[in-house]
């Protein structure tokens, strides 16, 4: 590796292209920290979504009416107001709010965890609405026979509607969680290190604004690259013969 | 699940003065049967005269205004009633065939007995394999329904009811959607299984296989049972205007 890190100080010193991330360990350090913070906050970010998608596409199906008015109003909320005022909404005012109700000093939840929470909600709320479409692409006569079986609305939902569905609105949700982890750069407004925080900390110290910028562009099109692949793998592996197309 | 107050030797399915509305459009206007233990029953009748609806009120994917159905001496439409008793005692097979698309033909006849009622996966696995071998469709266990002709996934259909052990089979035009070359496939395993003593009722246009099979014919029109009797009595001398005018149309 050696060899590597002294041919991008070459690179400065001999052409004036700053790429400190590569050969000053303080800056490669906290620049791997950054991306790997990026990695994870995504990762739990869509994880968490995908949960609120399904558990919130299963309650608009309810009897209930106020359950699903309900759901109806958090995706509402969610998918109509910018991401980063649910950040700071989070952040600033639930935090504040919870911790004056629990008696807790120094806040509940902490930047990360703020960051996990505001973005599952903001994604999720797309979510519940890309599997609501594909839960009713999935044929009446279909989650009939299985009622005819005797299963269960649950059992119905996890078994047959789900797995259903979810080949129907792989597509969507894809782009949905590419949005998601492109949004997870707003959490840099409340101070979570994940990989443009970094940046700038690391352009504001050693002045290279523009090598970074480039270095940045080309993480996130790494990681989106990266998710894409992994869910067109996901959409090969459960492609069933003679089903769809 | 045994209804102490019923005996073998009374209707095991029994309709009294059924009455079924969507909405303002009343499908069914009082329709009476029993059916013995046993014995298979054929529905016939034109488009909209309320057949499909009837037998989906037996095992309650549709509701009913008024009147009594029931199955095994229990009330299927009281509200207290544990549907997935009713599901256990009265298999169905659907015109669409509505197999699991994302199930391998094995699985769809496996999962039921796994899910719902909780048994061991390799007796239900060994019982799968029996039941599609009944169906005569050895090696295409492993095939997707997509992967099936229509008589290949009715028949896994079949197969998919008979797993849960019912008492009572509902088949509603099973042969409707299929090719003439494989309704023949179909039939002759609904044949098979009247002939181990199941209880079948049968809704069908199939007039020559329902005079072969059945034991009593119904034929409803306009949401009632105008005329009914056993085969070689029904297709030669029916009474009624509108049975002969339906006969002479189809036969």
């Amino acid at each position: 590796m050696e060899f590597v890190w002294e041919w991008f100080y070459w690179l400065y010193d001999v052409h004036g292209i700053k790429l400190t991330i590569f050969y000053d360990e303080w800056d490669r350090n906290r620049f791997i920290r950054g991306m790997w913070t990026t990695f994870h906050l995504s990762a739990l970010s869509i994880f968490l979504s995908i949960v609120i998608g399904v558990a919130g596409a299963w309650l608009q199906m309810s009897n209930l009416v106020w359950m699903r008015r309900i759901v109806q109003a958090y995706i509402q909320f969610f998918r109509n107001t910018p991401p980063l005022i649910q950040l700071y909404f989070f952040y600033f005012a639930v935090d504040a709010a919870l911790s004056q109700l629990f008696g807790i000093t120094g806040g509940v939840l902490g930047s990360y965890g703020w960051a996990v929470v505001s973005l599952s909600f903001f994604a999720g709320a797309f979510n519940v609405e890309i599997f609501r479409a594909g839960v009713e692409s999935v044929p009446r006569s279909t989650t009939e026979a299985a009622e005819a079986l005797g299963y269960t609305r649950l059992q119905i939902y996890r078994y047959v509607t789900l797995p259903l569905a979810f080949r129907v609105c792989l597509p969507s949700l894809n782009s949905n969680l590419i949005n998601l982890l492109k949004t997870t750069t707003v959490a840099y407004a409340i101070a979570v290190p994940e990989t443009l925080y970094v940046a700038n900390q690391i352009w504001s110290d050693e002045y290279n604004v523009f090598e970074m910028m480039n270095v940045v562009w080309i993480v996130y099109i790494v990681f989106v690259g990266f998710l894409v692949w992994l869910m067109h793998r996901w959409e090969k592996s459960i492609k069933i013969p003679g089903y769809g197309n | 699940m045994n209804n102490l107050n019923w005996a073998s030797d009374q209707p095991i399915v029994s309709l009294k003065n059924v009455h079924k509305s969507f909405g303002d459009l009343e499908v069914l206007k009082g329709v009476s049967l029993d059916v013995m233990q046993g014995e298979v029953i054929c529905i016939i009748g034109p488009s909209g005269s309320g057949k499909s609806t009837l037998i989906r009120c037996i095992n309650a994917l549709n509701d009913i205004q008024s009147g009594s159905i029931t199955v095994e001496g229990q009330e299927v439409h009281d509200p207290k009633l544990n549907k997935l008793e009713l599901r256990k005692k009265v298999g169905m097979v659907f015109q669409q065939y509505n197999l699991f698309p994302h199930k391998t033909a094995l699985e769809n006849v496996m999962m039921a007995p796994v899910l719902v009622l909780k048994q061991n996966k390799d007796d239900v696995a060994r019982l799968a394999q029996t039941l599609i071998r009944k169906v005569r469709l050895d090696g295409k266990e492993h095939n997707y329904p997509g992967e099936l002709s229509g008589g290949q996934q009715q028949r896994v259909a079949i197969a998919r009811s008979l797993a849960m052990n019912p008492q009572v089979m509902l088949f509603d035009e099973v042969t409707a959607a299929l090719d003439p070359e494989t309704v023949k496939e179909v039939l002759v395993t609904i044949k098979d299984l009247a002939a181990e003593g199941m209880t079948c009722i049968l809704v069908t246009h199939e007039m020559g296989f329902a005079r072969e099979i059945a034991d009593q014919i119904y034929f409803t029109d306009g949401g009632v049972i105008v005329e009914h009797g056993p085969p070689e009595t029904f297709f030669s001398r029916a009474k009624d205007p509108r049975t002969k005018e339906f006969l002479s149309q189809i036969l």
